[in-house]
C-alpha cells in the first residue's frame, strides 16, 4: 500500500513533465542494439536525473560491457533497473533504544525541508503508537520555533522550546531530561538550517550532538539528513561532511513530489554508503514514506 | 577543481603546444574536460552540450599563440563564453513614478523568498526607497511570522491580513495601503510552490494578473541541480520573469544552474543571496560566476594574461596590415582576413560603411551575408599567388575561379577591379588607421571588439515595462505561429 502510494505518487510528479523530461521507459523501446546512440541517450537520462559524473560512468560501463552489440530489450531493461536498485537499499525504519527515549536528530542544508519531515515523521511515529516529544534547537532563523510549534500543535504532540536567539545546546539538553521524566518513546530534535561549510555552526552541531550523548546514552540512536531533491551534485558534499560533524545514519530525500529525481544518492551511497530511509512527496503530514528503491527506480524510469 | 580542469585541459592539449590552428580534432579532448567540468557544476546537460559545441566552433581556425600554453587559451575562450553567456547583469529596479512599484517574489519551495524579500527591503531602502512587505505566504506554518520577524529587524512595515483570507486579496489591498501610506515599494512574498502544481500556479498568475508587479523575481538555490531549467522555464512561462535571485551562494555549490536559467528562459541573474543576513545580497557578477563555474582558482589572472598576449598579437598584425596598406600591397588575403575578422562583431549591413570601398562591392538588393559568402568563395578559389598578386588573373583564371565558387567570369573582373580601386583608397586613407576609422564609423570601439576572439554582445534592452498577461498571451501567440 505505502508502496503503491509513493509510487503514484512520483508517477504523478513525473509525468506531468514528459516532455520536459521523458523518462527511461522510451529509451527501452527503441530498436535496434545496444550501441553508442543508446548509450549516449542512456548517459543523458541519467545526468538529468543528478546522478552525476562518476555514478553515470559507472552505470553506463556496466551496460556497456555486459550488452554492447546486443539487441535492445527486456533484459537489458531488467539489467539496468537491477543494477541501479543494487546500489540503493530500501530503507529501514527508525531504530530504537532498547530502553529509555529514542532521540532522532535531524539536520541538513537551510530550507532543505528538515522542519516539515519532522512534523511528518513525529505524525507517523505516533500512528506507530509512540509518545513523541520535538525540541525547537533552531534558535537562530526567524520564526523558526513558531513554525515548530504550529506543527506540534497540528499533531498534538509536545514540544520543548526557547526564545529565538537562546542557545540551541541547552534547549536540547532540556529536551532531553524531559523525555526522560516523562517517558517519551521519542524525541526528535530540530536544528537550524546550515551550510556544511560553515565551520562554526558544524561545530554548533556538534555540540548539539554531544549534548544528547551525555544525557541519554547511546543517543542520538538516529542522525538523519534532510536533502533536497532538486539539488544537484552538492548533496554529495553535503553527505560527506554532515556524516563527519554528526555521523548520518540515513538520509530523508525531500521534495521528491516535484520533477528531481534526487540521483547524487547514488553517489553518497557509494561514497559513504549512506542510505536513504524516508522520502518526503509534498506539504502535508502524509506525505513522508519509507525509501523503496524498487519504486524510486520505476519512477526513473516512468 | 580549478587545478583539475587546467592539467586536465593541460594535457588533453600538449599536442597543440606551439603548433598551427585549433581544428575540432585536437580540442577534442579538451572539450570534453570542459563539458566534464560543467556537469561537476550542475549545469544542466543539454545546455553543457550546447555550450561545448558553441566554443568548440569558435576555437577552431584560431592560431595557438606562441607564447600561450594552449590550454590557458582554451580556457580563456571558455570563460569569455560564460561571462557574455550571463551578462550583462542590470539590477536597476526601474521605479514607477505614480504609483508604488511592485516587486513579487516567486519559486520552489526553501529556496530563500522570504529571507530575499527581507533582503531587497533592506537595499531598497539604502537606495533612498520606503519599501513594505507584503504576507502572501498563506500555506507554511509560522510564514506570515517570519516575515514580520524580518520586517522587525530592519525596521520595514509588513502588511499582513488574520486568516482566511486569499494571498490575492492580501496582496491586492497592500498596494492600497502603500498607496494610503505612501510607501512606494511593495515587495510580495508569496509562498513556496512547485512548478508542476496546477492551483498554486494559477494563484500566481492571478497575483500578477491583479497586482501587475513592475518586477517579478525568480528566487533560486544555488545548489540546484539539473532541475533548475524544468523549473525556470514553467515559472518564466506563466509569469514572465524579469530577474533571479540565486541565494545560499555562501557555501561551496558551484551554482551551474545560473547558466542553465540564463540559457534556457532567458532570465538574468541579478543578486545573489551569500548568507542568511539580511544584509548578505550583492549585485550578481558573472564574471566571478563564471570562475565559480569553472572551479577555484585564480582565473582572472590567467584570463588577464590570455588578452594582454592577445591583445599584443592584435597590435603586431595591426601594425603589419598598417605598413602593408602605406606601402600598397595589401593582398586579398589580407582583405580576407579582415572582413573575417569584421564577421565576428555583428550583423554585416551594420559593418558595410566601416570599410571603405566595400559598400560599392555589393548591390543594395543584396544580402550582405550572402554577398560576403560570395566573395569569401571566390577568394578561396584562387591559388596562393592569385590572392598575393591578382594581377596575374587572366580570363582563363577568371573561368576557373568562377567555377570553382559557383560565380560568373565577368563578377570576378568586376571584384577585382573593385578591390584595387579599394586598395588605393585605403592607402590614401591610411594615415588615419583603418581600426580607427572603423571605430569612427560604426562606434564600436568599446568592449575590445578589436581583439580576435572578442565578441560584442547586444546588451537586452531593459525597458522597465512589464507586458501585460494579454500582451504576453499575444507575443507568443506569434511566436508559435512563427514556428
Ligand atoms: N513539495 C514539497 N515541499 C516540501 C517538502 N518538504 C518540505 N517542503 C517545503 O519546503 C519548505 C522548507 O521546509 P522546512 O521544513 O521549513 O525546511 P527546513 O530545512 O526546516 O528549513 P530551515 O530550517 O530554514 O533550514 C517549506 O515550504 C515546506 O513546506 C516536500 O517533501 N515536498
Ligand atoms: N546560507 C544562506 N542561507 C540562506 C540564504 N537565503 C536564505 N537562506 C536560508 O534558507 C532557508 C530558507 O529560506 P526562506 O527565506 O524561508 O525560503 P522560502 O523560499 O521563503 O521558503 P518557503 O516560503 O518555505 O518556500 C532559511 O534557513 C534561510 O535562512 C543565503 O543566501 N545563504
Ligand atoms: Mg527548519
Ligand atoms: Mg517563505
Amino acid at each position: 500500500m505505502v508502496f503503491r502510494a509513493i509510487f503514484e505518487k512520483l508517477k504523478v510528479g513525473l509525468s506531468k513533465t514528459r516532455g520536459v523530461f521523458s523518462g527511461f521507459a522510451s529509451l527501452f523501446r527503441l530498436r535496434g542494439k545496444v550501441d553508442r546512440n543508446f548509450l549516449a541517450e542512456m548517459e543523458k537520462r541519467l545526468y538529468l536525473a543528478d546522478v552525476g559524473v562518476t555514478a553515470t560512468f559507472l552505470i553506463i560501463e556496466q551496460v556497456r560491457q555486459s550488452f554492447l552489440n546486443k539487441e535492445i530489450g527486456e533484459d537489458v531493461e531488467t539489467f539496468v533497473k537491477q543494477q541501479l536498485k543494487e546500489m540503493l537499499t530500501a530503507g529501514e525504519g527508525i531504530s530504537y533504544a532498547a530502553n529509555g527515549p529514542t532521540v532522532v536528530m535531524v539536520a541538513g542544508v537551510n530550507g532543505s525541508g528538515k522542519t516539515t519531515s519532522i512534523a511528518k515523521l513525529a505524525r507517523r511515529l505516533q500512528q506507530d503508537g509512540k509518545k513523541v516529544l520535538v525540541a525547537a534547537c533552531d534558535t537562530y532563523r526567524a520564526a523558526a520555533v513558531e513554525q515548530l510549534t504550529v506543527w506540534s500543535e497540528r499533531i498534538g504532540c509536545e514540544i520543548v522550546k526557547n526564545q529565538q536567539g537562546s542557545d540551541p545546546a541547552s534547549v536540547a539538553h532540556d529536551a532531553c531530561e524531559r523525555a526522560k521524566a516523562r517517558g517519551f518513546d521519542v524525541l526528535i530534535v530540530d536544528t537550524a538550517g546550515r551550510l556544511h561549510t560553515q565551520k562554526h555552526l558544524m561545530r554548533e552541531l556538534e555540540k548539539i550532538h554531544r549534548v544528547v550523548a551525555r544525557q541519554i546514552p547511546g543517543a542520538p540512536h538516529e542522525v538523519l539528513l534532510v536533502l533536497d531533491a532538486t539539488t544537484g551534485q552538492n548533496a554529495i558534499a553535503q553527505a560527506e561532511n554532515f556524516e563527519k560533524a554528526v555521523r548520518c545514519s540515513g538520509i530523508i530525500l525531500a521534495k521528491l513530489d516535484g520533477t528531481a529525481k534526487g540521483g547524487a544518492i547514488f553517489a553518497i551511497k557509494q561514497k559513504i554508503d549512506l542510505p536513504v530511509k524516508f522520502v518526503g512527496v509534498g506539504e502535508t503530514l502524509d506525505d513522508l514514506e519509507p525509501f523503496d528503491p524498487d519504486s524510486y527506480v520505476e519512477a526513473l524510469f516512468a | 577543481m580549478f587545478e583539475g580542469i587546467q592539467r586536465n585541459l593541460s594535457e588533453a592539449l600538449k599536442k597543440l603546444r606551439g603548433r598551427g590552428r585549433i581544428t575540432e580534432a585536437n580540442v577534442r579532448d579538451a572539450m570534453q574536460e570542459v563539458r566534464r567540468a560543467l556537469l561537476d557544476a550542475d549545469v544542466n546537460y543539454t545546455v553543457a552540450n550546447d555550450f561545448v559545441q558553441r566554443v568548440t566552433e569558435r576555437s577552431i581556425g584560431q592560431q595557438v599563440l606562441r607564447t600561450l600554453d594552449p590550454s590557458e587559451q582554451i580556457f580563456k575562450i571558455v570563460y569569455d563564453e560564460l561571462v557574455a553567456l550571463m551578462g550583462p547583469v542590470d539590477t536597476g529596479f526601474h521605479f514607477a513614478k505614480d504609483r508604488p512599484t511592485v516587486i513579487m517574489l516567486c519559486g520552489l519551495q526553501g529556496q530563500g523568498k522570504t529571507t530575499s524579500a527581507g533582503k531587497l527591503a533592506l537595499t531598497l531602502r539604502e537606495r533612498g526607497r520606503k519599501p513594505m512587505l507584503v504576507a502572501a505566504d498563506l500555506q507554511r506554518p509560522a510564514a506570515v511570522d517570519q516575515l514580520k520577524v524580518l520586517g522587525d529587524q530592519i525596521g520595514v512595515t509588513v502588511y499582513s491580513e488574520p486568516p482566511p483570507v486569499s494571498p490575492v486579496d492580501v496582496c491586492r489591498r497592500a498596494l492600497d495601503h502603500a498607496k494610503k501610506y505612501l510607501l512606494d515599494t511593495v515587495i510580495l512574498d508569496t509562498a513556496g510552490r512547485l512548478h508542476v502544481d496546477e492551483m498554486p500556479m494559477d494563484e500566481l498568475r492571478q497575483i500578477d494578473r491583479s497586482c501587475r508587479p513592475d518586477q517579478v523575481f525568480f528566487v533560486c538555490d544555488a545548489m540546484t541541480g539539473q532541475d533548475a531549467v524544468n523549473s525556470a522555464k514553467a515559472f518564466n512561462e506563466a509569469l514572465d520573469l524579469n530577474g533571479v535571485i540565486l541565494t545560499k551562494m555562501d557555501g561551496d555549490a558551484r551554482g551551474g544552474a545560473a547558466l542553465s536559467i540564463k540559457s534556457v528562459a532567458q532570465v538574468p541573474i541579478k543578486f545573489i543571496g551569500v548568507g542568511e543576513k539580511l544584509d548578505r545580497l550583492e549585485e550578481f557578477r558573472p564574471e566571478g560566476m563564471a570562475q565559480r563555474i569553472l572551479g577555484q582558482g585564480d582565473i582572472l589572472s590567467l584570463v588577464e594574461k590570455v588578452a594582454s598576449i592577445q591583445q599584443q598579437i592584435g597590435e603586431e598584425e595591426r601594425l603589419e596590415q598598417q605598413r602593408k596598406l602605406e606601402k600598397g600591397d595589401f593582398t586579398l588575403d589580407d582583405f580576407r582576413k579582415q572582413f573575417e575578422q569584421m564577421k565576428k562583431m555583428g550583423p554585416m549591413k551594420d559593418l558595410l560603411g566601416s570599410m571603405p570601398g566595400m559598400s560599392e562591392m555589393i548591390s543594395e538588393d543584396e544580402d550582405p551575408e550572402k554577398a560576403f559568402t560570395r566573395i569569401q568563395g571566390m577568394i578561396d578559389s584562387m591559388t596562393k599567388e592569385e590572392r598575393r598578386n591578382p594581377d596575374v588573373i587572366d580570363i582563363n583564371r577568371r573561368r576557373r575561379i568562377a567555377a570553382g565558387s559557383g560565380t560568373e567570369p565577368p563578377e570576378i573582373k568586376q571584384f577585382l577591379a573593385q578591390f584595387t580601386q579599394m586598395r588605393e583608397v585605403m592607402r590614401k586613407m591610411s594615415q588615419m588607421s583603418i581600426w580607427e576609422r572603423v571605430k569612427m564609423v560604426t562606434g564600436m570601439g568599446q568592449k575590445g571588439a578589436f581583439l580576435p576572439g572578442a565578441k560584442v554582445f547586444n546588451k537586452k534592452g531593459d525597458t522597465g515595462h512589464r507586458k501585460s498577461p494579454k500582451e504576453r498571451a499575444k507575443e507568443r501567440k506569434n511566436k508559435r505561429k512563427k514556428r
